[in-house]
């Protein structure tokens, strides 16, 4: 809560900087002119220097405003280049190296807002004459301010246990810093577990995935829990409040020697959706694969004979353990954790493809995903290994492969996902070593840019296998010709020959594209992070800042952030690991002190304010009967200001005279360069009007 | 439930049977259908390869006249007829300059249509949209037990889609779920949206006559009695066409082919005199001798064997939870 | 979103040029790229001289006298799988009758394989413009007597067959106000030739 504002204008003694960017604004702005003027007419207002410069936001341009904070005693500055996103820090670090309070200084974009989206050279240098004008009178008002300084919990939660997860969570731990790693499936791993092997090393995925498992298991500073989803966040960087609820395993984890036996005695078969991509079955009463971490299992209550019938409880009976390590009475568990940073590492969905019937994924037998394919080859799989046909028994012939299935098209994604053409080309190698079938890959273009991925198209080349450039039109059990009864018939245009072509297979493997995972939108919306257009997590900037998210202390990794191979996810893990690791060491985080703040004595009670706000800063204060806002949550974006019908909230850095003012300086000049009469100054304490 | 109704060339005479057979069974679906008033040719594929403009103000003079008929609703039973005026309408929203120049053609017949004012729609589309198979199966009295039918939509039902989405263009199930609504058995037929060839058999009969062989085909080799078709187009292809096509090809299917509206009345207990029976090509009483009144037995749930990986889990085609 | 690409300048190139002459919102030949998926939908590409995607490539390299020869648009069916299944969206149905017109306007189509085709188009659209309403008798013989006259008997028998079963007219009907037609379709012909070659009202 502050106290009420000032009613009149502060005296200032302002600097104006107008910088040229080379000739990004001097090219269609009159700069020097800008400055003449701003030096000149803008001197009741408080200016007494003005100056132009080639570009302000180098060493010298910066020298120059701190030579003169301290010669000319400014007490405010007004820099007029380009967007704040860019050299607001640049410049508020010079006004603070000279003294000055570094939100004393205000930016004035002419640069995106002036000489970037206009040509008439006149009207853009009388538009950046108003809006220097606007900044001049705005920033009187400015108050010095100081950054709300919140501790770092040096305890931080990874949500998501595949790869990227794992890394992160790793590297933090052996820098001596505790996690808490969150996964939803009974085990960690992550879609990497149901690999086979992995390009371009031909690595097989659990050998190397497994250690890392194991290390995240048995290491002291990570609480692994599995099973369980995070429910709900508060509170904001530094210290979150993560509610996580652990789902009942009706397994005691205290006394479970994960021997197995109930797994064995379970009489319920169900197939696996989830790590057996539907491939393989499971038991109501499962582990997801051999290597689990943790090993202990869970009963799926939905299939479990004991909890739809009440019969049953095969598991427990056999249970070797004293006492039995099965407990049907067991109930979820709502825990609640405080930690300083969030890394959200979910990872992704594969593409549906039931949805493109002309390929028969789910009509024809014999028509496989890129996960069900990895299933038939991992050892561990439904069919230990074999490369067969869904009869289980016959090894294929022929075998097609068919890139870009749901990927790069306007009708399903538009986007590439980066990985299917090193994925089919790792098939074409292993259909060829397993089963010694003839193969074919269909292809739109070949995308092989990283290290050794061009080396191994080179060696997929080598061993034979056919590449057809033709994208897919269809794949059906329609014979036409002979030769072609009984056979799965992959009908493309092969674009090098320009032909139509009809080749028989027996089997097809479907490419599928990479999706952000079904619940992205509301798990971005529970960490109040976004997601784009495509549906990934929108990280801070896309080519400078990919592990960071516009919300402070939430980071991300991985493939929820956009499709990505095992070295770029592993590079994200460790990434926003290190930047974590980075915020623990300072121990504390300077937030910006833009804030909204309720006047108590204008505020009525009426909690309109309440609800409004976005990051749940707003809070209620019963004993005192007027509202407060949490200036460590709040973001500074006046909803709040904007809704309160008294005037009583008002924000720093766009309190209800800054914005006038900066109104006021807007409309001094009408665009021709003539001075307009002068609005008279609004008494401060009048409340917001309509 | 009244509708305008636009015949389209073919119904006139070629595909009588269809018309016939639909204002049979119209009553029984609280169809009431007011034929649009001097309507003109939709162009068929035709005038639209030689002209662009005159095309679609060829079109568009059906849509005025509908829409000063004050026949918002249109129900169009072929699909070449139904593509053409929803294009057109679609096209001259999607396209003002078209929509201009369409009007300032249309103007010199005293004419004006105003792109959205009329919803036309096929024949088949109305009825599984409007009437729903429930209200169908309640008219049933003779389900056509034991039929086995190949459900071929062809394909300007289903494509292009003109954001409608009435269903899949790629496998649509809605004749399907029609044709098991009454009585019939309804094969798996991959290829029920390709192509018939359509006017390809005056152009180019080779060419033609591989598009309908290749429909025989299918439906034969799924073991079919018959087919079921929506369009004139499509009857006329593969029903007249199919001796030459046994003859250029030395094979020997004996498949009729009727439309869905015939299917329908039959199923609705009509007699075959007033559902357009006794124009077709291939005679279809063989087949139609086949339906029983016995529904057939259930059949037998093949148990798959004990290597076999499962399948993954598919929309059931009656619309109930996979 | 309505897009009237119609409004570009003149067209510079054989590509720009059939972009324009498409009507219905922008064709987006533009953003074709190449992946052959209407070539391999195709159900008479066998028969085409060039698949479809090849005949795009051919626009691309300017090379219209090539493309306008092509008998490729002369045996379209119209099925539309390729338009559906495009992941660009691109509306290959409606350029290929684009490409029609194109090549009656420049005469080119007779030196293509497919001759007939717009003859049989040119024959339909005359009984429609007189009549209002097409005429498959009419159409069948005129058509067949012209242009292959010993096949014609063939025809005949079948027209015979179609006539047994009252499946066709001996005359043609005509529409009531025939005037009112008349008068659109020459109108709309007079623009057409004002706004530019092809159509692309």
């Amino acid at each position: 809560m502050s106290t009420a504002p000032l009613s009149r204008k502060p005296q200032a003694r302002i600097g104006v900087y107008v910088c040229h960017c080379g000739s990004n604004i001097a090219g269609v702005v009159d700069v020097k002119e800008v400055a003449r003027w701003a030096g000149h007419e803008l001197a009741d207002e408080g200016v007494v220097i003005a100056r132009d410069y080639q570009f302000m936001c180098s060493n010298l341009g910066q020298e120059l405003i701190e030579a003169d904070i301290k010669e000319q005693g400014l007490t405010r500055v007004v820099v007029a280049a380009c967007s704040p996103h860019l050299h607001e820090a640049t410049f508020r670090h010079a006004c603070q190296r000279a003294g000055l309070n570094p939100y004393l200084c205000e930016m004035v974009s002419i640069r995106e807002q002036v000489s970037w989206v206009h040509t008439d050279r006149e009207q853009a240098t009388a538009k950046a004459k108003a809006l220097i004008a606007g900044g001049v009178e705005r920033v009187a008002w400015h108050e010095p301010l100081e950054p709300l300084i919140v501790p770092i919990n040096p305890t931080t939660l990874v949500v998501g246990g595949g790869i990227a997860g794992i890394q992160a969570a790793l590297e933090i731990a052996d820098s001596g810093y505790p996690v808490i790693l969150v996964e939803r499936e009974p085990s960690i791993g992550g879609h990497m577990a149901q690999f086979d092997k992995t390009f371009p090393t031909l690595d097989c995925a659990a050998c190397i995935l497994t250690p890392k498992m194991v290390a995240v298991g048995s290491h002291p500073n990570i609480t692994l829990l599995t099973y369980s989803e995070v429910e709900r966040v508060d509170g904001y960087v530094g210290s979150f409040q993560v509610t996580i609820r652990k789902k009942a395993r009706y397994v005691n984890t205290e006394t479970c020697t994960g021997c197995g036996l109930c797994i064995e005695k379970c009489p319920v078969r169900v197939v696996d959706e989830v790590f057996e991509a539907g491939l393989g079955y499971r038991k109501a009463i499962y582990r997801p694969f051999p290597q689990a971490v943790p090993k202990y299992p869970v009963i799926d209550t939905v299939h479990c004979t004991y909890f739809q019938r009440g019969k049953c409880k095969a598991c427990q009976i056999f249970c070797p353990t004293q006492p039995k390590s099965i407990n049907f009475e067991q109930k979820d568990e709502l825990i609640q954790v405080e930690v300083g940073n969030i890394i959200l590492a979910t990872g992704y969905d594969l593409f549906d493809c039931r949805r493109i019937p002309q390929y028969g994924y789910g009509r024809l037998a014999n028509v496989y995903t890129s996960l069900e394919f990895e299933r038939l080859c991992n050892a561990a799989g439904p069919t230990g290994g074999e490369v067969v046909l869904r009869d289980g028994v016959t090894r294929p012939k022929t075998v097609g492969i068919i890139h870009c299935v749901g990927s790069r098209d306007s009708k399903y994604n538009s986007y590439c996902s980066v990985i299917c053409c090193m994925q089919s080309l790792k098939f074409a190698h292993l259909v060829k070593e397993r089963t010694g079938a003839e193969v074919y890959n269909f292809y739109i273009d070949m995308r092989t840019p990283f290290k050794d991925y061009d080396e191994f198209y080179q060696k997929v080349l080598a061993e034979g296998v056919h590449f057809v450039r033709g994208r897919v039109a269809e794949v059906t059990d329609a014979a036409r010709h002979p030769g072609e009864e009984g056979k799965i018939i992959i009908q493309v245009e092969d674009t090098l020959i320009g032909r139509q072509r009809r080749i028989p297979v027996d089997m097809v493997i479907l490419s599928a594209a990479l999706e952000p995972r079904r619940d992205a939108q509301e798990v971005a919306h529970k960490f109040g992070i976004a997601c784009s257009t495509n549906g990934w997590f929108i990280e801070k900037h896309p080519k400078l800042d990919p592990v960071a998210t516009m919300t402070e202390g939430i980071f991300i990794a991985g493939c929820a952030q956009g499709p990505k191979d095992i070295p770029a996810t592993v590079a994200q893990g460790a990434a926003a690991a290190a930047r974590v690791i980075g915020r623990i060491h300072q121990t504390h985080l300077a937030l910006e002190p833009v804030r909204a703040s309720v006047i108590a004595e204008r505020c009525s009670g009426c909690r309109i304010c309440n609800n409004l706000c976005p990051f749940n800063a707003i809070s209620f204060r019963e004993d005192l009967g007027v509202t407060e806002i949490n200036p460590a949550l709040c973001q500074g974006c006046g909803t709040c200001v904007a809704a309160c019908p008294a005037g009583a909230i008002t924000g720093t850095q766009f309190s209800n005279e800054q914005v006038f003012a900066q109104i006021e300086g807007l409309l001094m000049l009408d665009f021709s360069g003539k001075p307009v009469r002068r609005l008279e100054p609004l008494a401060a304490a009048e409340p917001a009007f309509f | 439930m009244k509708y305008g109704y636009y015949p389209g060339c073919s119904l006139e005479r070629n595909a009588i049977a269809y018309h016939e057979s639909a204002m049979a069974v119209a009553p029984l679906l609280g169809i009431e259908f007011k034929e649009l008033e001097d309507w003109n040719c939709c162009g068929a594929t035709e005038y639209i390869s030689l002209y662009a403009l005159p095309a679609y103000a060829l079109m568009g003079r059906n849509l005025a006249l509908a829409a000063q008929q004050q026949l918002n609703r249109m129900v169009a039973p072929c699909s070449a007829c139904f593509i053409n005026l929803a294009k057109t309408d679609k096209y001259m929203a999607d396209d003002p300059r078209l929509a201009r120049l369409v009007n300032e053609a249309l103007a010199a017949g005293g004419l004006h249509y105003k792109p959205g004012s009329v919803r036309v729609r096929h024949l088949f589309q109305v009825i599984v949209e409007d009437v729903g198979f429930e209200a169908v199966a309640a008219r049933v009295v003779k389900p056509l037990y034991n039929l086995r039918v190949a459900p071929y939509y062809g394909c300007l039902i289903v494509r292009p889609t003109l954001q409608q989405l009435f269903d899949d263009p790629e496998y649509p199930t809605s004749l399907d779920r029609l044709l098991r609504v009454l009585g019939a058995k309804v094969v798996d037929f991959p290829v029920k949206t390709h192509c018939c060839g359509g006017h390809m058999t005056q152009i180019s009969e080779e060419t033609a006559l591989e598009l309908i062989r290749r429909l025989l085909k299918n439906a034969a080799d799924y073991q079919a009695d018959m087919i079921v078709t929506l369009c004139p187009m499509c009857q006329l292809n593969l029903d007249g066409y199919q001796e030459e096509v046994n003859k250029r090809f030395g094979t020997h299917y004996r498949l009729p082919v009727l439309y869905f509206t015939q299917l329908m009345g039959l199923a609705f207990g009509l007699p075959p005199n007033v559902l357009g029976f006794g124009k077709e090509f291939i005679d279809p009483t063989p087949a139609l001798a086949k339906i029983g009144a016995e529904p057939p037995a259930p059949e037998k749930r093949e148990h798959p064997s004990k290597e076999a990986l499962p399948m993954p889990a598919m929309p059931r085609q009656d619309g109930g939870k996979p | 979103m309505a897009v009237t690409h119609a409004a570009r300048a003149a067209p510079a190139s054989f590509l720009e040029e059939v972009i324009a002459a498409t009507p219905g919102g922008d064709p987006r030949l533009d953003r074709c790229i190449q992946c052959g998926t209407c070539g391999g939908s195709c159900p008479s590409a066998a028969d085409m001289e060039h698949t479809p995607r090849q005949l795009f490539a051919l626009i691309f390299a300017g090379m219209r006298d090539e493309v306008l020869r092509s008998n490729t648009p002369w045996y379209c069916v119209s099925c539309y799988f390729c338009t559906v299944r495009c992941p660009q969206d691109v509306h290959i149905t409606d350029i290929m009758y684009t490409l029609k017109r194109l090549a009656i306007r420049e005469g080119l189509y007779r030196e293509s394989s497919a001759t007939e085709a717009p003859a049989f188009a040119e024959t339909y659209i005359d009984y429609v413009e007189n009549y209002g309403r097409s005429f498959e008798l009419g159409l069948a013989t005129r058509h067949h007597l012209r242009h292959h006259p010993l096949g014609a008997i063939k025809k005949v028998a079948f027209g015979m067959e179609l006539w047994r079963k009252g499946r066709i007219d001996l005359t043609p009907k005509r529409i009531k106000n025939m005037a009112q037609l008349s008068a659109i379709l020459h109108k709309a012909k007079e623009l057409e030739a004002a706004n530019g070659r092809g159509g692309g009202a």
